[in-house]
This record gives structure tokens, sequence and C-alpha cells, in this order.
């Protein structure tokens, strides 16, 4: 049977699409939004208006690669949990992926995990390295994972 | 006889944001839902809507239902909940059973109906049984009652309704088969079969559902893979160990109502089928009779929101005879700032073609 | 969880479960507990009852299909009624519940 498959090839071509020069220098949103969807929160919530929709709002957002710090406010915004914030120098050997969570049970800090790829399917060992339970009105938790820098561009989600 | 100015049949979001509306602009207001609670269904919508700021955008359905009506509760809108509007009358009569014992019939100056919508229904073998039901029943069960209605589920239809409530099934702890899908592609959002597949879900595309099988309930499902012509490949057929099927095939208006005031209609596949006709104030081709959410055209609950108001500011207007033509043109441009793009553009065209319809019949 | 206890006692989004003052309702004799206020269809599911009613010719069963109250495929004999949709209707401490075969019949009232 035909499965939909997701892979980084989807994203390539879209503004949010960043350099891997810009990923090497440290934390910044990967935006995995490619229609033209009516939608504009991760602009609207930016300090440092660092995506940009404009108008029409179903422009596909567009990253600023000099702006961007990496916050992380847009992951808790967007509707379509599309974004996340890679750090590629979390340390020598590995980088970590901060993902909007919304499932229970929470990871605990330090828990082994198995990294998974944008279809679910198992890439490499990981280890949760931060935990943000939802602030009150959000109930979007945010967690940090890490694994092997190599895998920066497979890795999308985990499991326990 | 009672008698109001404006009678709002659902209080769903239009019916509620009408009603704000029109309390804001001195009208009197009774709102009638067949429901316990008021919001409709915006209370089983825990995930975040899109749009803008304006369009509450990055806020989920619950918290948006609860600001509804913290909001008609200060403006004191009247409720009749747990009653049902059962016929509308010549001369605008709403006959209701209030509070499922007592009829009454209210007389209106303006009936605004947003009755909202009804899921379709696909039909196979063993589609009956227990254990397959509507997406959005599946959704009332977990978000409303919280209740699973099974524990291992499949999910028929890749459009947004289909890969939302998989993922809002995955919350609830129910383990997700699979979606399919009889089209080579998916309907919704990439953004949303993002979501699923990064927790394994599998996505079948060019797939078919068979048959449910079970002796009293839902115990296996039978899918099968579509050729171009969208016949089964009999041969490849696979079968999961599922207790709940659930059908996301598309809504349809809940037209009963505007069917009997002597509404008109037209065909509009990409807002779900038969719509009353309306103009752009969401009035229909019976003078008084306003129509507004899903019951004038499947779109979602943030244009039902915006269409409520309309619906409300024009009422007030034809019932106070004035004008708040820069309130409308604001809600009108937040109605054409989400009928953009590939989703909302043919949305967009079907509206007009109503108004242009409607406007050949009123004429005539 | 006990078996045949299908509640939600916690979700990401919606929280803990709210404690709820338990009633009893009687599914074919049977003795059920249900959470007051919520709907029968519901409270049946939450036990684990799916089947809720035979059709008239073929006796096959029938559960919920659209949970608010428009395919009514989810009726059942509520308090010796028969044809009330248990999707909407909630539940009453004592309440009696029986499947309903076909059109049902007229009960003596005992609500």
């Amino acid at each position: 049977m035909k499965k939909l498959r997701i892979d980084e090839t989807l994203y390539i071509k879209t503004p949010g699409f960043l350099s891997e020069q810009r990923i090497r220098k440290g934390p910044v949103a990967i935006i995995e939004c490619t229609q033209d969807i009516p939608c504009n929160p991760c602009e609207t919530i930016c300090p440092r208006k660092a995506i940009k929709i404009g108008l029409p709002i179903t422009n596909p957002p567009e990253i600023d690669e000099a702006k961007c710090s990496g916050c992380g406010l847009c992951v808790l915004w967007c509707p379509g949990l599309a974004i996340f914030v890679l750090n590629y120098n979390f340390d020598k050997i590995r980088a970590s992926l901060t993902i909007p969570y919304e499932m229970l049970p929470l990871p605990g800090k330090n828990e082994k995990i198995k990294c998974l790829d944008r279809n679910g399917k198992y890439v490499c060992k990981g280890k949760i390295e931060k935990v943000t339970p939802p602030k009150k009105n959000s109930r979007t938790s945010l967690i940090t994972f890490s694994f092997q820098k190599k895998y920066f561009n497979t890795v999308r989600g985990f499991k326990k | 006889m009672e008698e109001k100015e404006l009678v709002i049949i659902g209080a769903g979001p239009a019916g509620l944001c009408a009603a704000i509306e029109a309390r804001k602009k001195n009208i009197d207001v009774l709102i009638i839902d067949e429901n316990i609670k008021p919001g409709g269904q915006l209370f089983k919508q825990i995930h975040r809507f899109f749009g803008s700021k304006q369009h509450m955008a990055g806020i989920r359905g619950i918290t948006i239902g609860e600001k509804l009506l913290e909001e008609v509760e200060k403006l004191q809108a009247n409720v009749w909940l747990d009653s049902t509007a059962y016929g509308i009358f010549g001369n605008r009569i709403a006959g209701v059973i209030k509070s499922r014992k007592k009829n009454v019939t209210v007389k209106a100056k303006a009936i605004l109906i947003a009755a909202g919508a009804v899921e379709n229904p696909i039909s196979f073998e063993g589609w009956t049984l227990p254990g397959v039901m509507g997406a959005g029943a599946c959704q009332t069960m977990i978000n409303i009652h919280r209740v699973l209605p099974g524990k291992k589920a499949l999910m028929i239809g890749a459009g947004n309704v289909g890969l939302i409530v998989a993922y809002q099934m995955l919350q609830a702890g129910i383990e997700v088969k699979a979606v399919i899908e009889i089209m080579p592609k998916i309907n919704g959002y990439m953004v949303h079969a993002a979501k699923i597949k990064r927790f394994g879900v599998p996505i079948f595309l060019s797939t078919t559902i068979l048959e449910a099988s079970g002796k009293n309930e839902v115990e296996a499902a039978v899918i099968c893979p579509v050729d171009q012509d969208y016949k089964p490949i009999l041969k490849r057929t696979k079968s999961l160990d599922v207790d709940l099927i659930c059908i996301a095939a598309g809504l349809q208006p809940l037209n009963e109502l505007l069917c009997q005031a002597g509404c008109q209609f037209t065909y509009k596949p990409y807002l779900g089928g038969n719509v009353a006709l309306h103009n752009e104030n969401m009035e229909t081709t019976i003078d008084g009779i306003f129509v507004a959410g899903d019951c004038s055209g499947i779109e979602e609950a943030s244009t039902a929101m915006e269409e409520g108001k309309l619906a409300g500011i024009a009422i007030a207007e034809k019932i106070r005879k004035r004008k708040w033509d820069d309130e409308k043109l604001e809600v009108r441009n937040r109605l054409n700032d989400f009928r953009i793009g590939t989703f909302g553009e043919k949305r967009k065209i079907s509206k007009m073609e109503i108004e242009k319809e409607y406007y050949e019949k009123v004429k005539n | 969880m006990k078996k045949n206890d299908l509640r939600i006692y916690d979700h990401p989004i919606l929280g803990k479960l709210p404690e709820k003052k338990r009633v009893s309702i009687y599914f074919n004799g049977r003795k059920l507990i249900a959470y007051e206020g919520e709907m029968i269809a519901a409270a049946l599911y939450a036990n684990g009852i799916r089947a809720l009613r035979k059709t008239e010719k073929f006796k096959q069963t029938r559960g919920i299909f659209c949970a608010i109250g428009r395919c009514t495929d989810c009726v059942m004999t509520v308090g010796g009624i028969p044809n009330i949709r248990t999707c909407v209707t909630p539940v009453r401490n004592g309440m009696k519940v029986e499947s309903q075969k076909g059109r049902g019949r007229w009960k003596k009232k005992n609500w």
C-alpha cells in the first residue's frame, strides 16, 4: 500500500529552510511549513521580528537567519506544531532539538530515548536534556533532547 | 406566544458571536440550543486555531469557547438550553420545545439559523457495527465525555478533520493503527499529517475500507488499495486489528429549519453540499431569516465566528434601521483574509457565486 | 485502570478528570456507576458497553455514531420510554436503561 512519506526534500525549496552555515552557528528555529495556510502567529509572536509572513497571510514564513536567536517562542505558538529549535552546537558531538510536546506522560530529564524521523522511524539513541512543562493557558510542553550531530536534518521526534 | 427581536438557533461559535454583536447594539436576543451546555462543537476543539491575531490564532478552541460564553453572559443575552427549535413558521415564528417539556412559540423580527453541520457517513460492509463512528463523534467522546470509544483505531479520511482527530486520539491514549485516504494525496494540511507521522502513524494513500468485521462490535477492519479508477485491488487486502473505526468524510450543513422556512438552496460541493442562498449580510431568500456558520456552508470555526458577527451586525441594522458599514467591512476583511490560498480560494468563489445567485433569485 | 473502565483520567490538554459525584444506573438490570450529569451513552461506553440496541428486522447491534443527537443510532428505552437519544440525555440516579429491540415499546412510566 502506498504510504505518505515526509522527508526534508519537502522543505528544501521553502523560504523557511535554513543554510547549513547558519545551522552550524547555533540555536535557530526550523520551520517546516510549506503550504499557503492563512496563519501568522509565528510572525506576531517573534520578539526579534525574525520571521516574516506579511500579506497575504497565506505566504509561507520566511526566516531571517541573522535575527533568529532560537528562543523558541514560535515553537510554543505555532498551531501546526511545525516549528522546532535546532542547536547544532549543543556540545562537541551532539546536536539538540526542542520540540512542542502535547502527550502524556512527559519524559523526565536525562531519560534515554529513541530518536525518530519525520515518519516516526527509529534513527538513533538520544537523551532528554530539558523539559519545560506547560504554562497556564498554553498546555504545550517544550522538550529538548540531544542526539548525534549528523542526524540534525533527520531527527524530528522521539519515543521512550 | 413570546416576542423577541432576534431569535438565534444554535449556541455554537456563529450563534454566540452573532448574539454578542446584536447585544452590543442593544437588540433583545434569545439563543436557543438543544444541548445542555452552550458552545456547540467548540469545546471539543482542543487544538490551536490557525489565522491571525484578529482571528485569535494560536488559541485553542476550548479557550475561545470560554471567552465567548463569558462575553455572552456579561451582555446578558437570553439563553434557553436543552431546548429544541423544531420548526420555523410563516412570519418568523419559531416553534420550540423548552427544556424538553413545554411547547413555546416565539415571534421574532429576525431569526438567525446557526444550527451547524452533520458528519457525512460512508457505507461499507459492517459500517453499522458499534465501534464505527464519525470522527467528530470520537472527538466528542474523548474530549467532552472523556471516555475512550475504543483502544485501537483506524481513521478513514486524511482531510483536516481526520488528521486532527487522529492526533487527538493519540493524546487521549488511543493507538491509531492507520489513517487511510482514497485519494492519491492527502486533502488536509501537511503540518497536521506531519504531527501524526512523527508518532509513527502510517497514512495509506489510494486506500479504502472494505469491511468492518466483528460479531456485535468492531473487532477488525479490512482495508485495500484502489487503482486509478478508485476500484479496490482485492488481491491486496489487509486486515487491521482495531476496535474503533472513525469516518472523516466531510460534513454537510444542517438544512432542515432553513428548508422549512422556505429558503432557496444551491449546490456547492466545496461548501459541503446544498447551501441556503444568502447575501453579503447573511440574509436568506426569506425576509428576516438569516444564516451563519457551517449552516451557510462548511468552513471552519474561525469563519463561523466572523459570519456570526456579520449576521449580528446586519440584523441590528435591519431592526434599528441604521447603518454600521464600517464594522461590517472590518468583519468582511477578516473573512477574506481567511478565504485565501489553495484551501480557502474555492470556498471564497463558492460564497461569491451564492451571493450572485441570491440576487438573481430575489430580483425575480 | 480497571478492566472495562474506559475513562480518560488524565489528558495532556484537558488535565485531570474533575471529581464528580457518582450515581447508579441500571443497564438491563445490571447496576453501573456513572458520573452525575454525564450522558447515558457515555456512561455505558465508559463501562465497556457499546452495543446499545438491536434493529427491528435483522437484529443487528447499534452503538454511538454521531454522539451529538443527530443520527438516532443510540436510542434506547429509558425509564420505560423508548427511542431516547442516549448521547444527549444525561443520567439520573437510579435510572433504568434498557437496550431497545426494534422500535421499542412504551412501558409504564417509572422515572
